[in-house]
């Protein structure tokens, strides 16, 4: 079993690149101005790990961060 | 039109690229690559007495630097040249510092987020076939003049709510203010000149019969305050989308195009395996990043652990920050399906690129279509590839052969 994600977007560091929500649409919403934050509460559904991973690891502003639950 | 005495004079050939950089030398313009890690390997910031003294960093860590030090570095000239005239034509929020920069970028924002790039999408499809339709018999073209182009200009254009058939007037001014303006300031000046004499005509039509387009949507914006925007302020913003928006995109469409032309490998894969195109399109976007920017030192610091004095401008160059091994295993070579791609060819920090959205969906757009008509091309040997100088780079003449090599 693996350990359940968590992803959450630091709001003063998004500056809207939108690369987390073209790579992992189902983790990441935009608002109006399109900056990112997490959808619902951050959980990330089984079988969205690796989703969640490739947009952490593509933010150009280090705004994303995944924990561990 | 420039009389000869508004244009410096010319730029030295240079001979020693780690104290003496030129960004408008030919040898950069055609290949800047090896200068890029030449310099790197130097140190993470270089300086040049050219263009009255100008830093620049060499690392992807001392670009970010710069780019997130609002306090010491200014946003106020954007371009790197050989005078530094008065301030007289702003384009906020390119050109704001905070606090000014924030509530000109939020204006901005809502017609450039993904969703209203999907409403242009149709648009951008049929821009390209149309464009297609015109040379696809012959079996060659130029690409940068007759497709890559004319796709971001109609697309701005058709945002903008100006004629389409307009873009030549706009390339004219474009390569007035980013390139000759450069070394030429009456160029630029001129081109400044007419460019916001054509848009204070369309903002005076819009005063009497408003209508549904990206003009009327800035003219109908509220400051901070509350207050409608100046007339001073929407002209200078026109001024930054089509000055930003053009031969940015133009030039990254290109360099994909060049690159597919010579690299058979990566085209057959986007062509087998189109859902590669979203991770092809970000990696294309770092290793031919087309927009250098530039900062105003307005206060002593260091980067990186190097001291840097005002007085002096910096060459941002996030096509070679994108270029870092330190930051990108394999910098040099293109990975089509890169996984871990931080690049930041549309800046890093506040300033991002507004348009980014625009520009990659016209990338994905323009590389889908050609590929879906022409899948099999090469470059032409019987012609040459050019490059444009200076601020943004990409293919001018990209001569190209449709189908399979005999």
């Amino acid at each position: 079993m693996a350990a359940k994600l968590k992803v959450r977007v630091d709001q003063d560091k998004c500056q809207g690149h939108a690369r987390c929500k073209s790579l992992a649409p189902e983790l990441f919403d935009l608002d109006e101005f399109g900056n990112a934050h997490e959808t619902g509460d951050g959980s990330v559904p089984a079988g969205l790990e690796d989703k969640a991973w490739l947009a952490q690891s593509n933010c150009p502003e280090i705004a994303i961060e995944v924990t561990e639950e | 039109m420039s009389d000869s005495a508004s244009i410096m004079p010319e730029h030295p050939p240079v001979t020693d690229w780690i104290n003496d950089f030129d960004h408008t030398d030919p040898v950069w313009t055609e290949d800047p690559f090896p200068i890029w890690e030449k310099l790197r390997a130097a140190s993470p910031v270089v300086h040049t007495e050219r263009f009255l003294g100008c830093y620049m960093p060499t690392t992807y860590q001392a670009v970010k630097e710069i780019a997130y030090d609002t306090e010491h570095f200014s946003s106020r000239r954007v371009i790197v040249r050989d005078v530094r005239p008065e301030i007289t034509a702003r384009a906020p929020p390119i050109t704001s510092d905070p606090p000014e920069h924030k509530p000109a970028k939020q204006i901005l924002l809502p017609p450039f987020t993904p969703d209203a790039m999907k409403k242009l999408e149709p648009r951008v499809r049929a821009i390209c076939n149309e464009l297609i339709d015109e040379f696809i018999a012959d079996g060659k073209c130029d690409a940068a003049a007759r497709y890559t182009k004319h796709i971001p200009v109609r697309a701005i254009a058709h945002m903008l709510g100006i004629p389409e058939k307009d873009g030549d007037l706009f390339i004219k001014w474009i390569h007035g203010i980013l390139e000759l303006g450069i070394k030429d300031d009456n160029a630029l000046m001129e081109a400044v000149k007419e460019m916001t004499g054509y848009f204070a005509g369309h903002l005076e039509q819009r005063k009497k019969q408003p209508t549904d387009d990206l003009i009327s949507t800035l003219m109908k914006a509220k400051d901070k305050d509350g207050n409608p925007l100046t007339d001073e302020h929407v002209l200078g913003s026109l001024r930054l989308l089509l000055i930003a928006g053009i031969d940015t995109t133009w030039s990254a469409i290109g360099s994909s195009l060049w690159h597919l032309a010579k690299t058979p490998a990566d085209r057959e894969r986007l062509v087998k395996e189109p859902e590669l195109m979203p991770l092809a399109v970000e990696e294309l976007l770092r290793a031919y990043s087309p927009v250098t920017m530039a900062r105003e030192v307005m206060r002593e610091t260091t980067v990186s652990g190097c001291p840097v004095k005002p007085g002096n401008m910096v060459l941002l160059s996030f096509p070679a920050a994108n270029r870092d091994p330190a930051m990108f295993p394999d910098a040099d070579k293109v990975v089509i399906d890169r996984k871990e791609n931080r690049h930041a060819a549309f800046g890093l920090g506040i300033h991002r690129c507004v348009g980014s959205n625009l520009a990659r969906m016209e990338m994905t757009v323009a590389i889908e279509e050609w590929l879906k008509r022409i899948p099999e091309f090469r470059l032409d040997p019987a012609g040459k590839v050019t490059w444009s100088e200076g601020t943004v780079r990409g293919p001018r003449q990209l001569p190209l052969l449709f189908g399979k090599a005999n």
